[in-house]
C-alpha cells in the first residue's frame, strides 16, 4: 500500500518537473534574446526602428521589417483564411466518408513539409510567374511571399477549426435541420457561431506560425530593407533579417539582431494575447 | 530492473565515446571563416596526408574572431584585415594562399559586354527599377566587403536590392532573372551567367593576377602568432605546386 502510494506521488512530482522545465525553458530563451539585444537598445534606443537599415554603416533601423513582416502575414491569412474555412466546412459536414478518409490525413500531411521545400516550390513556379505578370524584376515579392505562406497555414487553419466544427454537440445540428433549417443555414447559423472559439484559435495559430516562418521567406521575398509599395515589390520580414546576417554579426550587428528577434517575441506575445482576449470573449 | 540500468550506462558510454572521439584529441588542424574560402580548403584539407585538416564555414568575420579565441587553428578569410581586428589583436599574423576576382555578373541574354566602374556603381547605388533587378550579397560577407571596397567606395548599395545569402543563391538568382545583375566570386562563374568586362578588362585568371582587373581580393589563411609545426607544414602545403594546382582547379587564382 505504502508503495503505491510512493509511486504515485513520484508520478505527480515528476509530471510537475517535466511541466515546469517546458515553462522554463521559455523564460530561459526569453531572457537570452533580451539580454543579448540589450546593447542594441541601449545604445541605438529608438533609431533601432528608424527606416534604414545599413549595419556597416551604422543604420539599424527595423521599421520596413516590422512592415514586412506584417504585411505579408495579413495578406498570407485574407488568402488562407477563407479557402481554409471553406475546407474545414467541406471536411466536417458535406464530404462523403471515403472522400473525408483520404482528404483529411492529406491536409495533415502538408504540415509535415518542411518549409524549405514551400520556399523551392516558391522559388522555381511561383517567381517566374510572377515576374510575367508584373513585368518587374525576378517576381521575388510581397505577392510571392504571402502566396507561399497561405500555402503553409492553410493546413494548420483547416484541421483545428475542423476538430472544432466536429466538436459542436449533434443536438445543434439535428435540432436546426428539424426546424427546417436548409443545410447551409445550419453551417452558417448554427455550427460556424458554435464552432467560433475554435476557429479563433485556429487563426491564432496560423497568425503564429505565419509571422515565425523563415526559410521559405528568404528564398522568395527578394530580403530589401524597404517599405513595399506595391504586392509586386520585394521586402524583409523580421525573421529573414536574422536568418540572413547573423552568420557573420558581431558586436552592435549582432545585438541588433537579437533586438529584432526582441521585437518578434513581443509581436508573438501580443498576437497570442488577442487571441486569448477574442476566443474568452467568444468562448462565453 | 538491472536491465535498465544497464541499458541506461551503456547509451551514456555510447554517447561519451562519440563526443570523445569527435573532439578529436589534440593532433588535428581546424580550419574555420570565410565561406569562399571553404571549398578551396575542404580541397586541400582532403589532399593532405600528414595530419587531420577539419574545415568549417561561418564567414570572414567568424574566422578571425575564432582563431583569436582559438577556437579554430586557422581562420580563412576573403578580406584583408580591417584595422579595428588588428588593432584588438595585434597577434593575428596573415598568409595569403590564392587569389580571387569578383565579376559582375548578368544574364546570359544580356547585350551588354562591358561596364565601367562608375556604371557598375550607379547601378548598385540606384537599385532595381524597371531596367535592372540589381541582387547582392547580405551584409557581413566577404564578396561583399570586396565589392564595397573596390567599386562603391562611399556611395551604399541600394536598398531596393535582393540581398541573398550565397554565392550560389545569387547566381541562380542572376541566371533566371533575364535583367539581373549581381557579383560573384570567380570561382562560381560559369556558362549560367555572363561575366562583363570592367573598364574593358574581362575578369579571368590572367587579369586578377597581372593586377589589370579591378575587383580582385587575396584570400588569407590567419594564424594566431606565427605558424610552426604542424600548421606551418599545412599552409606550406597549401602554398606549394601541388596546393597551387588545386587553387586553379577550384577556379580561383593561385598565388605565384
Amino acid at each position: 500500500m505504502k508503495s503505491r502510494y510512493l509511486a504515485d506521488h513520484a508520478a505527480k512530482r515528476l509530471v510537475f518537473m517535466l511541466g515546469l522545465s517546458a515553462f522554463l525553458i521559455l523564460v530561459l530563451i526569453a531572457i537570452f534574446i533580451f539580454r543579448e539585444g540589450f546593447p542594441a537598445f541601449q545604445e541605438l534606443g529608438l533609431s533601432l526602428f528608424g527606416t534604414k537599415w545599413y549595419p556597416s554603416r551604422d543604420a539599424f533601423g527595423i521599421a520596413t521589417m516590422i512592415v514586412g513582416s506584417v504585411v505579408v502575414t495579413m495578406l498570407a491569412l485574407a488568402m488562407a483564411v477563407p479557402l481554409a474555412l471553406g475546407c474545414a466546412i467541406f471536411l466536417a459536414e458535406v464530404a462523403p466518408p471515403r472522400v473525408r478518409e483520404f482528404a483529411r490525413p492529406a491536409v495533415e500531411l502538408l504540415v509535415g513539409i518542411p518549409s524549405v521545400v514551400y520556399g523551392l516550390v516558391g522559388l522555381v513556379v511561383l517567381l517566374p510567374m510572377i515576374a510575367d505578370i508584373s513585368g518587374r524584376g525576378s517576381g521575388s515579392s510581397v505577392l510571392a511571399a504571402s502566396i507561399v505562406l497561405a500555402i503553409m497555414v492553410l493546413p494548420t487553419v483547416t484541421s483545428i477549426s475542423e476538430d472544432s466544427i466536429r466538436a459542436v454537440p449533434p443536438q445543434y445540428r439535428e435540432a436546426a435541420l428539424a426546424m427546417g433549417a436548409t443545410r447551409w443555414q445550419t453551417i452558417r447559423c448554427v455550427l460556424l457561431p458554435a464552432a467560433r472559439s475554435g476557429i479563433i484559435a485556429a487563426i491564432i495559430l496560423g497568425t503564429g506560425r505565419a509571422i515565425g516562418e523563415t526559410m521559405a521567406m528568404v528564398m522568395v521575398i527578394g530580403n530589401s530593407p524597404i517599405f513595399p509599395d506595391s504586392i509586386f515589390s520585394p521586402a524583409r520580414t523580421l525573421t529573414g533579417n536574422i536568418a540572413v546576417e547573423i552568420s557573420h554579426a558581431t558586436g552592435t550587428h549582432a545585438s541588433a539582431l537579437f533586438a529584432t528577434g526582441a521585437v518578434l517575441f513581443v509581436m508573438v506575445m501580443i498576437i497570442n494575447g488577442i487571441g486569448l482576449i477574442a476566443y474568452r470573449r467568444m468562448a462565453r | 530492473m538491472f536491465r535498465w540500468v544497464y541499458i541506461a550506462v551503456s547509451v551514456v558510454l555510447v554517447f561519451s565515446a562519440i563526443l570523445v572521439a569527435g573532439c578529436g584529441g589534440g593532433s588535428g588542424i581546424d580550419v574555420g571563416g570565410s565561406t569562399t574560402v571553404q571549398p578551396l580548403a575542404e580541397k586541400w584539407a582532403s589532399a593532405y596526408q600528414e595530419a587531420d585538416v577539419t574545415v568549417s564555414g561561418g564567414g570572414s568575420s567568424a574566422g578571425v574572431k575564432g582563431v583569436a579565441e582559438s577556437i579554430f587553428d586557422i581562420g580563412a578569410i576573403s578580406r584583408d584585415l580591417k584595422s579595428d581586428e588588428t588593432d584588438k589583436w595585434p597577434e593575428l599574423v596573415p598568409y595569403g594562399v590564392a587569389y580571387d576576382g569578383v565579376a559582375i555578373v548578368v544574364h546570359p541574354s544580356n547585350p551588354i559586354n562591358n561596364l565601367s566602374l562608375e556604371e557598375v556603381r550607379d547601378i548598385f547605388a540606384s537599385g532595381s527599377s524597371s531596367t535592372w533587378t540589381v541582387v547582392s550579397r547580405e551584409e557581413g560577407s566577404g564578396t561583399r566587403e570586396t565589392f564595397e571596397n573596390k567599386v562603391m567606395g562611399e556611395e551604399e548599395i541600394s536598398a531596393s536590392a535582393e540581398f541573398l545569402p550565397s554565392n550560389g543563391s545569387i547566381k541562380q538568382k542572376v541566371a533566371t532573372t533575364s535583367n539581373a545583375i549581381g557579383y560573384l566570386s570567380l570561382g562560381y562563374v560559369d556558362d549560367d551567367v555572363k561575366a562583363v568586362a570592367v573598364d574593358g578588362v574581362a575578369c579571368s585568371t590572367d587579369t586578377v593576377r597581372g593586377g589589370s582587373y579591378p575587383i580582385a581580393r587575396t584570400l588569407y589563411f590567419v594564424t594566431k602568432g606565427e605558424a610552426e609545426g604542424d600548421i606551418l607544414d599545412f599552409i606550406n602545403f597549401c602554398l606549394s605546386t601541388e596546393g597551387q594546382q588545386i587553387v586553379e582547379g577550384q577556379g580561383y587564382i593561385s598565388i605565384r
